[in-house]
């Protein structure tokens, strides 16, 4: 079977909302998003950012994910970058209606999953009328 | 009934206003160029690498995220460091839908030539939240070593 080969993929810079007072780049991280029936799940890779530095929050159907990188110490003089080591923030507008006591996330290998299950939508309540 | 104006062009321009804006952006450019001119750019293959030099040692970082450690393999043979893997599929199956699929899965391999000499025996290798990160110790001929000057 042929494999896949992996490519490059380019780092597309992300906007803070509002400036930041602090000269700090953002990444926006790749993500894979799928829905099952109950749940939506948001997977992003983060290479580089600890548990620590993750933030996420869910606030009027907008999905923020943030990785800060711990400040690290550069190992000698730098013969070659190719990549810019930087912290990742992207946000996302949850279209279903999400139970917020029940969000999961999960990092492993710098990717981190984010599991949204769906609310369940409340049973139509009826009302039985008596006859007086 | 509705008027028809002949006259209803945008208000007057400033002809120079277009020239200012280029020379604003091409000063932006050459800014940027002049930042970035200390790493050598772009990677073709994948993992895109970073190298660092010390006096004793080499470190050549990668990030590898969702690749597992058992699923990596490194090589190296003389002064070409090899490295070689790859990242498994994501979820898939029935009752799935993707809205977003922007990781990719695949297999990957890149051989480089360092810029100098290594110890071969001496290489340590770690994969910390989907970071690789490479010691190679230099080889002994190419270390710098200090010589001692004696006072007469």
């Amino acid at each position: 079977m042929g494999e896949q080969e992996l490519k490059v993929q380019e780092k597309k810079a992300a906007r803070p909302g509002g400036e930041s007072t602090k000269n700090e780049t953002y990444f926006a991280p790749h993500v894979d998003i799928y829905e099952t029936e109950r749940e939506v799940m948001v997977v992003a890779d983060m290479p580089g950012v600890r548990v620590e530095g993750i933030d996420l929050a869910l606030e009027d159907n907008i999905l923020t994910i943030q990785g800060h990188r711990a400040p690290q110490e550069q190992p000698g003089r730098i013969i070659l970058e190719e990549y810019e080591i930087c912290h990742y923030l992207r946000r996302f507008t949850v279209a279903e209606s999400i139970d917020q006591e029940k969000i999961a996330a999960a990092l492993a290998d710098g990717v981190l999953t984010v599991r949204l299950p769906k609310a369940v939508p409340t049973q139509p309540k009826k009302i039985e009328v008596k006859l007086g | 009934m509705p008027y028809v104006r002949f006259i209803d062009r945008p208000t007057f321009r400033n002809p120079w206003a277009e020239f200012e804006r280029i020379r604003q952006g091409l000063d932006e450019l050459s800014r940027s160029y002049t930042e970035k001119s200390k790493g050598q750019g772009q990677a073709n293959i994948y993992p895109a690498l970073n190298i660092y030099e010390e006096a004793e040692r080499l470190v050549v970082t990668a990030e590898l995220p969702g690749v597992n450690a058992a699923d990596l393999d490194l090589f190296i043979e003389g002064d070409t460091l090899t490295l070689q893997g790859k990242r498994e599929q994501r979820q898939s199956g029935a009752g799935i839908s993707y809205h977003r699929r922007e990781i990719e899965a695949g297999g990957f391999s890149r051989a480089i030539t360092l810029p100098t000499k290594v110890d071969a025996e001496h290489i340590g290798a770690r994969l910390t939240n989907g970071i690789l990160t490479i010691t190679l110790m230099k080889a002994s001929t190419v270390t710098p070593r200090q010589i001692q000057i004696t006072a007469e």
